[in-house]
């Protein structure tokens, strides 16, 4: 396999397996959540469950002071490497190419300066992030392979996406197969692992919300 | 209540719903949930982390829910629960938590956790892996009807007592009264006060009420221990009862599991609406106090602050109310840092209290609320819980720490105008 064949390749049928995977695999996950539905509660409700539960999909992303302080550095990190993230995914000029070939629009992109250092700074807080998982107590303690694997399969196509932009080693086609190759993988396990946070907190939360405005507590 | 492995795990299977795979499936292993709670902060022991007490329940969901963990089953791999690890997570269900819930307010993906580690103590009741203490509790609650064996010839004692001293009547058994009051064993034997207060702010406010000799008991050994069909039978005695007396409304007393018991998870339990609406009694209070009905003589000068019991409080909803009712009496108030919603427990709910082997440890995390009352500097605290009194009095005394504690509802009813 020559480097084009393997681009076409990734960019392809790859490309369509791991998009298969990922979307019916969200799905399928999702399906699994829902079918088991919840039992009507009987109890006279003292508040709503609707406007508490999408609150709280929203509230939940800004801790309260106290919360903050005594988690100050998971909150920071965190806040760090998923607003890196989004921006590194979807503000960067060829990634919105892409999303526009798939869903027809595009959107404003920011200078590749700028996506550049926040990839750079992403992949130091991810380091850094990995760093305090291995050394709390807590958080030691908790992790499993999930938790690594999720790690793992979110760094990689950050490094593999800085060492294409700077062409660093390997030809230009080379280093773009291998990073889209990255992106599959992180895809193809997505669903699977922690990663479908991104969409079940959503779920948990409004969940949340529900429980607790249902007696009357805003959460 | 014959108790077996396999029964265990089918109880953990029937707790799984859509807000349970919701939560698993979110959750990161952040570990800011141990932050939350006072059973990590004041040991240090990552093992006490709130959504670790989980394991038996998440296990069971991975492995029957899920497709990765159906498959995993089927090849013989993935983590299986099995009877002695249910066995060894006996301690971090039961004595280490206090179901107070504050992991559920904090959690950043929105995880239940205080409502996953009830789910979870279902199981683990069911498989025989619940602490003594608990279970002699509920054997009691079942048998005589009050989880410390209070019959009603000790209520009818008390009562006794309380019309001699008072020279007021309590109105037993009167078919047709408004409200129908419930008590907790430990206000009978340790605070029969809290009846001589309801009975005069009830004659002050011109408020008709009744206590039945048939379930007068509010407290529910079921749903500390996690067995709802107790439970459910426990609730179902005050349903006939408040039927046979055609009461409208049913008061839950100064006892943070009892309302949690009767409001919340007493019509789930039956599997039917009430045909009465249940109060708590500050939520009736402060409903007398909106209508006018409580006039108060004098107003008291010294420091005082609120304790929250969890699940009046943040479990049960029942936050302004009691502030609106200090706010009466009180020149001098002030809230502990971390209030209402978020106010930490006591270190003594959800069953702990009952189970002695968590002595110690219950002791050892009062820590976190002598450093709020450390803070500010009081001249006495309010309370509306009388689990939550007794062990706040428990604590203040390990630590050398002077404060008086004062039930709402008894201090309301000395700052009464004379009728």
């Amino acid at each position: 396999m020559t480097e084009t064949e393997l681009l076409t390749w990734v960019r392809g049928p790859g490309f369509q397996i791991a998009t298969i995977i990922f979307v019916l695999g969200i799905m399928l996950r999702l399906f699994e959540i829902l079918m088991l539905g919840r039992k009507a509660n009987l109890a006279e409700a003292k508040g709503s469950e609707m406007s508490s539960g999408l609150r709280t999909v929203f509230s939940r992303t800004i801790p309260d002071a106290s919360t903050f302080k005594r988690s100050a550095f998971t909150v920071t990190a965190g806040y760090i490497f998923h607003i890196g993230l989004f921006v590194v995914i979807f503000l960067f000029a060829p990634h919105i190419l892409l999303f526009k070939d798939i869903i027809g629009f595009g959107w404003p992109a920011l200078p590749s300066t700028v996506i550049d250092a926040t990839a750079v700074i992403t992949i130091i807080t991810l380091v850094i992030v990995l760093v305090h998982r291995l050394r709390d107590p807590v958080k030691r303690f908790l992790s499993n392979f999930d938790d690594y694997l999720g790690w793992f399969v979110t760094i990689l196509p950050l490094i593999t996406g800085y060492i294409a932009f700077h062409r660093i080693g390997m030809s230009a086609p080379s280093l773009i197969a291998i990073h889209i190759l990255s992106v599959e993988l992180l895809m193809v396990v997505f669903p699977f692992t922690k990663l479908m946070h991104m969409f079940t907190l959503i779920l948990a939360r409004w969940y949340n919300g529900a429980i607790s405005g249902y007696r009357g507590v805003q959460s | 209540m014959s108790a077996s492995f396999e029964k265990g795990y089918n109880a953990l299977k029937e707790q799984v719903d859509s807000t349970v795979a919701a939560f698993f499936s979110s959750c990161v292993h952040c570990g800011m949930c141990a932050d939350a709670c006072l059973f990590y902060t004041e040991t240090g022991a990552p093992e006490r982390t709130p959504i670790h007490k989980t394991e038996p329940l998440r296990r069971v969901w991975k492995q029957e829910y899920t497709l990765l963990g159906r498959i995993g089953k089927l090849f013989g791999i993935g983590e299986k629960v099995t009877d002695e690890m249910m066995e060894q997570w006996e301690t971090l269900v039961y004595d280490s938590c206090t179901l107070c819930g504050r992991c559920t307010m904090i959690c950043p993906v929105g995880n239940d956790i205080a409502g996953m580690i009830r789910k979870t103590r279902e199981g683990m009741a069911a498989a025989g892996h619940a602490p003594p203490g608990l279970i002699g509790a509920t054997k009691r609650a079942i048998t005589i009807g009050s989880p410390m064996g209070v019959k009603l010839p000790a209520l009818q004692a008390q009562i006794a007592h309380v019309e001699k001293d008072s020279g007021m009547k309590i109105p037993l058994d009167v078919e047709g009264a408004d409200y129908m009051l419930l008590l907790s064993s430990m206000e009978i034997m340790n605070f029969p006060e809290f009846i001589d207060a309801v009975a005069k702010i009830f004659k002050h406010a011109n408020v008709s009420w009744t206590i039945s000799s048939e379930a007068f008991e509010a407290t529910n050994s079921g749903i500390q221990i996690g067995a709802s069909d107790i439970a459910a039978e426990l609730v179902q005695r005050i349903v006939d009862a408040a039927a046979k007396l055609k009461v409208k409304n049913v008061i839950s007393p100064e006892c943070g599991h009892a309302y949690m018991a009767i409001r919340w998870d007493g019509p789930n339990l039956i599997g039917k609406s009430y045909d009465f609406k249940v109060v708590h009694i500050l939520e009736l209070l402060d409903d007398l106090r909106q209508q006018g009905r409580l006039k108060i003589n004098g107003r008291l000068k010294e420091r005082l602050t609120y304790h929250d019991p969890c699940q009046i409080a943040r479990r049960g909803g029942v936050i302004d109310e009691p502030r609106n009712l200090i706010g009466m009496f009180a020149d001098n108030f002030v809230e502990m840092p971390e209030t209402g919603k978020m106010n930490w427990c006591c270190g003594a709910g959800g069953g702990v209290s009952s189970n002695e082997r968590a002595d110690e440890i219950r002791l050892q995390v009062f820590q976190r609320k002598k450093d709020q009352l450390d803070a500010i500097h009081v001249d006495g605290i309010i309370s509306a819980c009388s689990n939550c009194r007794i062990h706040l009095e428990d604590g203040l005394e390990e630590y050398h720490m002077e404060i008086p504690l004062l039930s709402l509802t008894e201090t309301l009813a000395e700052n009464l105008e004379e009728s």
